[in-house]
């Protein structure tokens, strides 16, 4: 048997990045305080989308009392996930409320304003999970509303179900934490190892793999240590823990996988198409809570950083806590405060509000300083340096699709391989001319988003307008057809009253109204009421023929009139 | 409380265009202050005129284009061309030539497309390159390196010389003027000297013409600063002079009498300041790392090549304004390998 340091030091190959950036990391302002439990809010905004996928629907209303861990949301169709009252109280309102949203637009939130005392819904029980049906054990996590907390607050669920034919055989556990500022996947590493190596235990149980490598950036030695020392008494000998360099972006799924195995995620596909799965460490902990404990996904880690805050630190704090509460217990603002981030300072975005509540995805609010996050001055013009390829982890010519995002050229930017930018924000970082370069290329996605939705939408109402079209002309042939076919027919009739009948025509007429006359007499015995056209006096039935002639003249007329507006008369169901 | 929105990244920003654009400034000076060490107070003159006209002629496309004069003037980038375009003209060019080649770089070349980041050609050298076909005469007239000349002219007389083309009494321009180690290895290699006779020669060092090779030196060292401080990669100066010292080292072994030894190349002329500052002007240079491989090395062909066969002694500038059109192309087919594509697993 291999001894386990060799395992972790020796056995694996790191690959570096393509590209990314040596940032100053700045996790030592706040890595330094232990982890704090936060103080229950008077007040909780749990907006019904903290996951990707639809928004959860309320079950509650305004008015109810809730319990903590109580189901307040169900989730949506299959990529959805359950809320959870992260504590007692009574559900004020249902109502739209700025949510923690790049867009800062509201969101309906289910508002809660709680009671104090805490008091617990009753929670399943705690499962063992080696034993458990995996069915079971996926359902609970989906139940607990667990989600990525890695950022895309994707399902975890969904991402624990293996597809038949995935042939899934490593889990690549993300404890890289690249982006500067954040340490709550270090400070959860640092004093919640056992916790989170259980749940990675209970991820690989599901899933089924062979290999579990853990990486974690060399800048969290504390957590490193502490991570080997956990998994070594839980004898979990097999999880690889994987020191890393520190690298921004690292992180990112594709990046760590790569560093981790050489392999490269297919353009536009995800892991599972190479046979990985990557999970957090933080989704990890939360599965153990699920499983383990039966606890829901109520609360999270959250570094609270920043020149502008009095005390940065790492707060447990419930989902739905209003920023504003979380920086007063990290000391409050200080007078430097001047920009508020949610997230790490490379692909946070700012928050206009500090009434905006976290979200399952929040991992950080970095109360910035001016020194910090200046405020960028006029973009220059490109000077073509070539800095932003250097620095880009993807590999892609950013200033190339600066040019055609500018010019809104969307498809020559698609040339360039525009939608594998994973906006991580290293280009416009190094671009000397303090170019937005992200920004531009969020703007060519989302435009050209857009343009494939109309052209899509366009392509649709083509196919309906020439379906239609083909309709209408089908109708006025068939109409014109038949017309065709009722003028021959009179004409026939016209040549067949001048006496040249044939005698088969004579004779079928004839054997018709033979037929008719035996009806008539059939049903006459029957006791069949008489109709009231029957046994008409010759004066009577004169007027009847009249009347019938003047109709059927009303009717030609009309006819004529049809065909002088055809569109009008078509737009009706054929009549023949 | 309310807070200001902006997108990421909310980073402080490391690079700066007129930091950059300093950093080559500083880097230039070493060099200059050699050339003027060894070629006299004309090459100040020449440098401080070319920046007058350079930064006018930019501030007055500025106006005519509707922006502030101080804009782009702040950047730096049209003192780099000024310099740079000084630094090639002979000491005594007369003085409205070196203005016009700096009005034309900043005006013609740069300006008429689009200002900074927008030129296809580089500004200095096509600046140089219109005088250099325009003016053949006083754009080669060079003076002798001060360690071998006879004569030295003080500042004043320099400025005189510049002015009014008066020289001081009992001067004549013949007595001042010295062939570029460049054009007299070729023009004696026509008359079929061998390169160890052409040699024996006081102009000539260890490497190359005396006090050319030193300002090369110091020009070497510039380029070492911008790389240290990341202003540049080691893509283009290594291609550049890679290039040039493959082609001079494949001659040279066929026939050491009529193909100067490979070093001569490097350290005779501007192919330090070409590696280091001219090619690497971003602007107008490759953009992809390969695609600068390519770009540096084709100029250290040309070079060579013009050199050796072309009808002027001297080929820094038609090689990089060659490859300036050429640059595009070279982007286009040296596209890097996006993360992710080509590399499909097989299922």
């Amino acid at each position: 048997m291999l001894n386990i340091a060799a395992t972790d030091a020796s056995a694996r190959k790191i690959h570096p990045l393509p590209g990314g950036l040596h940032l100053p990391d700045n996790k030592h302002q706040s890595s330094v305080r232990p982890i704090m439990q936060a103080a229950l809010p008077k007040r909780l905004i749990i907006p019904l989308r903290q996951h990707a996928g639809n928004p959860a629907e309320p079950l509650v209303k305004a008015g109810d009392p809730v319990l903590k861990g109580q189901k307040i949301a169900q989730g949506e169709g299959l990529i959805s996930a359950p809320l959870h009252a992260p504590s007692s109280g009574v559900v004020s309102a249902i109502q739209s409320l700025p949510a923690p949203h790049p867009s800062g637009l509201s969101e309906p939130c289910v508002v809660i304003e709680t009671d104090g005392e805490e008091r617990w819904a009753e929670l399943p029980a705690p499962m063992d999970y080696r034993q458990a049906n995996p069915a079971a054990i996926l359902e609970r996590v989906r139940a607990a509303g667990v989600v990525g907390l890695g950022g895309a607050a994707f399902p975890a669920s969904v991402k624990l179900s293996p597809r038949p034919g995935d042939g899934l055989h490593t889990l690549i556990i993300n404890g890289a934490e690249c982006e500067p500022y954040i340490t709550c996947d270090d400070l959860l590493m640092r004093e919640r190892a056992a916790k989170v190596l259980a749940g990675i235990d209970i991820i690989r149980t599901l899933l089924q793999v062979e290999k579990t490598i853990i990486g974690i950036e060399d800048n969290k030695i504390e957590a490193i240590a502490a991570m080997r020392t956990a998994r070594d008494l839980a004898g979990y000998e097999a999880m690889e823990i994987v020191v890393i360099p520190t690298r921004y972006p690292s992180g990112g799924e594709k990046q760590l996988i790569y560093i981790l195995t050489g392999e490269e995620i297919p353009s536009g596909g995800i892991p599972a198409q190479i046979g990985m799965v990557c999970h957090n460490v933080g989704t990890a902990a939360a599965v153990a809570d699920a499983v383990l404990e039966g606890k829901p996904l109520i609360s999270r880690l959250i570094t609270i950083t920043g020149e502008g805050v009095a005390e940065p630190r790492n707060l447990e704090a419930l989902m739905g806590s209003p920023v504003a509460d979380l920086i007063a217990q990290a000391g409050g603002y200080t007078p430097k405060a001047n920009k508020l981030i949610l997230g790490g300072p490379m692909m946070g975005y700012t928050l206009f509000s500090d009434e905006i509540p976290i979200a399952k995805a929040t991992n950080c609010i970095l109360a910035a300083s001016t020194a910090e996050a200046p405020d960028p001055g006029p973009a220059l013009a490109c000077i073509r340096c070539g800095r932003c390829a250097e620095a880009c982890p993807m590999s892609l010519l950013p200033q190339q699709l600066y040019w055609h995002s500018r010019a809104k050229a969307l498809g020559k930017a698609c040339d360039y391989n525009l939608f594998d930018c994973i906006e991580c924000g290293c280009c416009s970082h190094v671009c000397p001319s303090h170019i937005p370069l992200v920004q531009y290329f969020r703007f060519a996605k989302s435009e050209h988003r857009r343009e494939e939705a109309e052209k899509r939408k366009a392509e649709l109402a083509k196919r309906r307008h020439d379906a239609r079209q083909e309709r209408l002309e089908r109708l006025e042939r068939e109409k014109k057809e038949a017309m065709r076919k009722k003028q021959e027919a009179m004409k026939a009739k016209k040549t067949a009253a001048g006496g040249d009948a044939g005698d088969a025509k004579q004779a079928a007429i004839a054997a018709a109204a033979k037929r008719a006359a035996a009806k008539k007499a059939e049903r006459a015995t029957q006791g069949e009421a008489p109709k009231n056209t029957q046994g008409l006096s010759a004066a009577q039935q004169r007027q009847i023929d009249e009347a019938e002639a003047r109709r059927a003249q009303a009717r030609k007329t009309a006819h004529s009139e049809d065909r002088a507006r055809p569109a009008a008369a078509t737009e009706s169901p054929p009549q023949d | 409380m309310q807070f200001p929105t902006l997108t990421s990244p909310h980073t402080e920003r490391p690079n700066q265009v007129d930091q950059t654009m300093l950093m080559v400034v500083l880097a230039l000076i070493p060099g200059a202050l050699a050339m003027i060490w060894y070629f006299g107070w004309g090459i100040l003159i020449n440098l401080v005129l070319a920046a007058i006209a350079a930064l006018l002629s930019e501030a007055m496309a500025q106006k005519l284009r509707g922006r502030p004069a101080f804009g782009t003037l702040r950047d730096l980038s049209a003192l780099v061309t000024a310099m740079l375009f000084a630094l090639a003209l002979p000491p005594l060019l007369p003085w409205w030539l070196t203005v016009l080649g700096a009005a034309f770089a900043i005006l013609v070349v740069k300006e008429m497309y689009g200002g900074i980041g927008y030129n296809p050609f580089n500004p200095a050298m096509a600046g140089y390159v219109l005088l250099l076909i325009s003016y053949p005469v006083p754009m080669t007239t060079w003076l002798a390196p001060s360690v071998i000349a006879e004569h030295s002219l003080s500042f004043g007389q320099t400025l005189t010389a510049i002015f009014t083309r008066a020289l001081p009494a009992g001067l004549s321009w013949d007595a001042l003027t010295s062939a570029t180690p460049l054009d007299s290895m070729r023009t004696q290699l026509d008359m079929n000297y061998t390169v160890t006779e052409i040699r024996e020669s006081p102009l000539w060092g260890a490497f190359g013409g005396r006090g050319w090779e030193w300002a090369g030196n110091w020009f070497l060292l510039g380029g070492l600063f911008l790389l240290w401080r990341r202003v540049i990669t080691w893509h283009i100066p290594a291609a550049v002079l890679g290039g040039l010292l493959a082609m001079a080292t494949v001659f040279f072994l066929v026939d050491p009498d009529t193909h100067p030894f490979p070093l001569f190349h490097i350290f005779s002329g501007g192919a330090i300041l070409c590696a280091f500052f001219i090619a690497t002007d971003p602007v107008t240079a490759s953009t992809t790392q390969k695609g600068q491989l390519i770009y540096g090395a084709l100029i250290g062909i040309f070079i060579y090549i013009i050199r050796s066969w072309g009808g002027y002694p001297e080929a820094v500038a038609f090689a990089v304004l060659l490859m300036n059109m050429a640059a595009p192309t070279i982007d286009h087919y040296t596209q890097p390998r996006v993360f992710g594509h080509g590399r499909l697993s097989d299922d």
